[in-house]
């Protein structure tokens, strides 16, 4: 984006946060159904980096920006599968293993009680399943954080009071300098066609 | 509404509730003239502003009681077990009655977290938070106990499995280690859904914090959340997957709890009820410690619009549900002493009404079988306050059944040389009191320093969270002319 902002005097309109490049171009909606059809309109056009912010998740945004299923599910069945290798691989060591010949530190111990086998499946189930059911539940917390790419401790956007809001009571859609159909002018425009409440952009 | 007749404005308090039997009428699930902006406000005012007095005042409590917790386990500590009141006979005592009681307290934040959730119970959204928090604070309770009841506590870390110069592993084929693994791995699931959770409500804070430490503490805790709708989307999913793993975790750690009796010898303990008796003693326990703490809260905060009658009578409806489940797992378990024709079994069951710990046993019936009927009554649904008073029963009456299964089976065991009664030394009360002041201590600053309810989810289940093409047909709006104060969430109390 090497477009210059001050410069250019139809931009006037659009109040600006700082005065550096252009980094967004935020629009502010009031209520739920106006931004679902504002994004059904921003997808239609073609825009790739925008998002939709706001206090609640909306239902059936997914559809209303053209969004792919995650592949969150899958990152939490394959931590569930090394879970439950790693509880029956730790039981089957601990207690039903002798390899001759390495440090018995790490040398499993043949316990034999009331002689029952020394492995047996069942008695050690329980222990299989809570390490299934904790891999799975960290898998599935630090998969949302990475496809979230959180933490994001600074975020240009929340120089903008108004985008504050966007946590508590209002709507805004936010469409990134870093598109490639981002221009200012038709952008700007474009936005304001889909009649929002407040037009505002945004500087790094 | 056409075909069904709601009661004219001037009857509404004297109703049971403003919907007959039928699905599509209900109370709404947030009262009052409420917006977006409204409900921020009133759960962001309580970390960012208001604080009531009440708040001190049992703050106060809370520490006495805790510090009574630091005195009794520095004793403990420096001069060893023996200050219990655990003996030959009875060697699990105070610590494991309060443990199973602790424990069984969390199960009711998780059911209300994931399997209401599950089961698309929207108005868990108004509770569900501060039964999540009431979750971890009775699981760190618990783990007090087992973690002094091993003796010596600096060596409490053998309990992980992990290669030593010992060469010594833990018995995985142990119930008590399976113990290790379900509390452990209960505990890591309901903190991770709690705080996941929380992000939004955290970032909520962030934003609207005056102050710049509460913007830097709320900020980092809320790693840069901004509602983005591809975050959303993501989250609802995490929140369904964590949910669907937070069920069966849920139903495992009481059953393992329980298999640490079923699994021995024991008559009184080695019964095959025991796995599904737990989770529902449990759930109704916790459901009471639940109401225990959200009637008083709701007061104090001024959150009845978003903690409305609703949500206290459901949870009290299912309080008396699981209480029924609880009564009927008394009676089968008399039964099957009479028809095992087993001589010990049939002792031990004779021996809970009638023997030395009679006084325990019938304490426990009057709290956890009697006292809940009261909730079949309407009046009694009305009344938040009477509601409370079930609620207490079953509290003291959930501590005594554990108590009653772990003395009575314990102190006349197979060997009437054995025999011996059970007595509390000073050290086990104030342990069991002090742990209370843990709870509430964690508790009060949970509710001043963090979103109490979950805003977000509050948010979800009002009518603004719908777009035109989802039209919110079910719920009831008070008509025009109704009293304010009965638009409020003052319509039963």
């Amino acid at each position: 984006m090497t477009q210059s902002t001050a410069a250019d005097p139809q931009d006037e309109a659009i109040p600006m946060v700082g005065d550096g490049q252009p980094y967004a171009l935020l629009a502010e909606f009031e209520s739920v159904a106006e931004v679902i059809r504002a994004a059904e309109q921003v997808r239609d056009a073609g825009y790739l980096v925008w998002d939709v912010h706001s206090p609640i998740p909306i239902h059936n945004i997914n559809h209303a920006m053209g969004l792919r299923p995650t592949i969150l599910p899958w990152i939490t069945l394959a931590h569930g599968i090394v879970g439950a290798a790693f509880g029956f691989l730790l039981t089957w060591w601990m207690n039903a293993t002798t390899v001759p010949g390495i440090s018995s530190s790490v040398q499993g111990y043949e316990f034999l009680i009331s002689g029952k086998p020394i492995y047996s499946l069942p008695a050690n189930i329980p222990i299989i399943f809570e390490t299934t059911i904790l891999f799975a539940a960290i898998g599935t917390v630090l998969g949302l954080l990475g496809l979230n790419k959180l933490p994001m401790l600074y975020n240009p956007l929340t120089r903008s009071r108004r985008f504050l809001r966007a946590t508590a009571d209002r709507f805004l859609i936010v469409i990134e300098a870093e598109d490639a159909q981002f221009d200012l002018k038709t952008t700007g425009d474009f936005l304001r066609s889909l009649q929002p409440t407040a037009l505002e952009l945004v500087t790094e | 509404m056409s075909s069904l007749s709601l009661p004219a404005a001037s009857e509404m308090p004297t109703q049971l509730d403003l919907q007959p039997n039928d699905p599509n009428q209900r109370v709404p699930l947030v009262l009052g003239e409420h917006d977006f902006t409204t409900v921020t406000d009133l759960v962001t005012d309580i970390p960012l502003q208001r604080t009531p007095t009440m708040w001190y005042v049992a703050m106060a409590g809370a520490l006495s009681l805790l510090s009574l917790l630091f005195v009794t386990v520095g004793y403990l500590v420096t001069t060893g077990v023996g200050v219990w009141g655990n003996n030959n006979a009875v060697s699990w005592g105070f610590p494991i009655i309060n443990f199973v009681f602790w424990v069984g307290i969390g199960h009711a934040g998780t059911l209300i977290s994931a399997i209401l959730f599950l089961l698309r119970q929207n108005w868990r959204t108004g509770i569900n938070r501060f039964a999540e928090a009431m979750t971890i604070f009775a699981v760190c309770c618990a783990g007090i106990f087992p973690g002094l009841h091993v003796g010596r506590i600096w060596l409490t870390y053998w309990l992980a499995p992990y290669p030593n110069e010992l060469a010594m592993w833990p018995q995985a084929r142990s119930p008590l280690l399976w113990d290790v693994f379900a509390v452990g791995t209960y505990a890591t699931v309901s903190l991770l859904f709690w705080y996941m959770g929380m992000i939004p409500d955290l970032a909520t804070l962030r934003d609207r914090a005056k102050s710049r430490t509460a913007q830097l503490l709320y900020g980092v805790f809320s790693l840069g959340w901004t509602g983005s709708s591809r975050h959303w989307t993501r989250f609802e999913r995490a929140y369904l997957l964590l949910a669907a793993l937070a069920t069966p975790l849920v139903l495992s750690v009481h059953s393992v709890v329980s298999f640490d009796f079923a699994t021995s010898q024991l008559p009184g303990w080695h019964s095959t009820i025991f796995p599904p008796y737990f989770v529902a003693g449990a759930v109704f326990g916790g459901f009471a410690m639940v109401l225990t703490l959200s009637i008083p809260a709701r007061e104090w905060f001024g959150l009845r619009d978003l903690i409305t009658h609703r949500h206290i009578e459901n949870m009290a409806k299912i309080m008396l549900g699981t209480g029924m489940i609880v009564a009927y797992a008394y009676s089968i378990e008399f039964f099957t002493a009479w028809y095992s024709q087993q001589h010990y079994e049939q002792f031990v069951f004779m021996n809970r009404p009638l023997g030395p710990f009679a006084w325990a046993f019938w304490t426990m019936f009057i709290c956890n079988v009697v006292a809940p009927q009261a909730i079949w009554f309407p009046w009694v649904r009305k009344n938040v306050w009477a509601i409370f008073i079930v609620a207490m029963f079953v509290n003291v009456g959930m501590w005594f059944e554990r108590f009653v299964i772990v003395v009575t089976s314990l102190h006349q065991d197979f060997l009437p040389s054995s025999w011996a009664v059970f007595a509390p030394t000073w050290v086990d009360l104030g342990m069991f009191a002090g742990s209370f002041g843990l709870f509430f201590t964690l508790f009060l600053l949970f509710c001043k320093f963090l979103p109490m309810v979950a805003i977000a989810e509050v948010k979800t289940v009002m009518p603004q969270a719908h777009a035109d093409e989802h039209p919110v047909k079910f719920d009831y709006q008070p008509s025009s002319d109704t009293p304010p104060e009965l638009r409020r969430g003052h319509w039963f109390t």
